[in-house]
């Protein structure tokens, strides 16, 4: 079982619920596809350390057998590639490794060469065995990196993983969701926050994929995302406080469900709605 | 010699284009036969890359020299290859920067900004 915890934009809460939900699922995968900005790892502390450099390919020139003819350069929409004084230019970090130029050249000018883009990283904690994207500053995409995660984590079978994902709704996040089983969108109570909410909405939608929101900070008073919620008829599965213990516990980089009780309770019951959620929805629609 | 400016629109008063690789038209002065043309900018609308794009734009119609308010470091880095010299403009139209330029008024465009994608249009 796969579940997907996504948002519209950062801070709302997507690691807080991943991370806790993790840690109170007796064995679990936690995969942190939030590359650009990884911090699940931050809570966790995983031990026992495993790394995996990740690389694209990107076009090398051989420029003997460059003859100019520039269709390289007018193919690429990324505009990669320039042509002056009798000489091909790539530039490396524009390039988004669609391998269309080294099809294309009629000469047979280029080759592919790799170039490492960022890393993915396995631990452990606890009962839970964190993955972990971490992209190079400056890259164009995450996505090469978020596939390897993914996949790498699938021969962990029968085990409850947990997607923690970029925020948006992006590349990044599409292929984060690919495979999910389930979609749990947070929301904050304000205006804002229901613009955001309906940014993933409409994703999961698209995607077709079973979905519920969890509703955090929530405080005394009207709540823009419920309301939203009940509006188009989207199922609610918790709702978090704004509460101080669990801001303090977060901003210390402690995992809730590890150290308080009242939390443990909250985010416990939390995945047995979300597991029913998810049975329901498998008995539903096969 | 030929001189290239970003500009807002077709004509001679436009003012200088705040953007290199987006700007709409390029003005192309022909300081010999005193001739002026105005190219639209194929790269404006890139999905990314504009600047280089641009560059290479002006590179392939044998400009001398650019003048521009400010410019990228990928640009800049095609630029210097075809050696295009580069000036700084002046707040003003086209046509105060091309007398500006003549009587030797611009400095030499030295500041090359990295870009504003963190990746990119550099």
């Amino acid at each position: 079982m796969k579940i997907a915890v996504l948002s519209g934009k950062g801070g709302t809460g997507k690691t807080l619920v991943s991370v806790n939900l993790a840690s109170a699922a007796e064995e679990s995968v936690y995969l942190d596809c939030d590359v650009e900005e990884p911090n699940g790892h931050l809570f966790f502390k995983p031990e026992n350390l495993w790394e995996e450099e990740i690389s694209v390919k990107i076009p090398a020139v051989h420029e003997k057998q460059c003859s100019g003819c520039r269709v390289c350069v007018d193919l690429c929409k990324f505009n990669a590639l320039a042509y002056i004084k009798n000489r091909l230019v790539v530039f490396d970090e524009v390039c988004h490794s669609c391998g269309g130029c080294i099809l294309l050249c009629p000469e047979k000018a280029m080759n592919e060469k790799e170039k490492i883009i960022g890393k993915i990283q396995k631990g452990v904690s606890g009962q839970v065995t964190v993955y972990t994207g971490m992209m190079n500053t400056g890259e164009a995409s995450g996505v090469p990196i978020i596939k390897k995660l993914l996949n790498d984590s699938r021969k962990a079978k029968g085990i409850t993983a947990f997607i923690d994902c970029p925020p948006g709704s992006a590349c990044t996040v599409m292929e984060s969701i690919r495979d999910a089983d389930y979609c749990i969108l947070i929301a904050e109570p304000t205006l804002f926050g229901v613009h955001n909410l309906n940014m993933v909405y409409e994703l999961v939608k698209l995607f077709r994929k079973p979905y519920g929101v969890v509703l955090n900070k929530c405080q005394e008073g009207e709540n823009p995302a419920e309301r939203f919620c009940e509006e188009k008829g989207i199922r609610i599965l918790g709702r978090i406080p704004f509460d101080n213990e669990l801001g303090a516990l977060n901003s210390n980089a402690k995992i809730a469900v590890r150290e308080s009780e009242k939390y443990r309770t909250v985010f416990l019951s939390l995945l047995e709605t979300v597991k029913k959620e998810v049975r329901h929805e498998a008995a539903v629609n096969p | 010699m030929k001189i290239a400016i970003p500009v807002d629109e077709k004509n001679m008063e436009a003012n200088v284009c705040i953007s290199f690789g987006r700007t709409p038209y390029f003005l192309i002065h022909d300081t010999e036969s005193k001739e002026c043309s105005f190219l639209d900018n194929s790269a404006a609308s890139s999905q990314g890359g504009a600047g280089i794009k641009a560059a290479q734009f002006l590179v392939d119609n044998k400009t001398d020299i650019l003048l521009t308010p400010r410019c990228g470091e990928n640009a800049a880095q095609v630029i210097k290859a075809a050696d295009i010299k580069m000036y700084k403009t002046i707040p003003g139209s086209a046509r105060d920067n091309i007398n500006a330029f003549a009587e030797g008024k611009l400095p030499v465009l030295e500041e090359i900004h990295a870009g504003f994608h963190g990746h990119g249009e550099k």
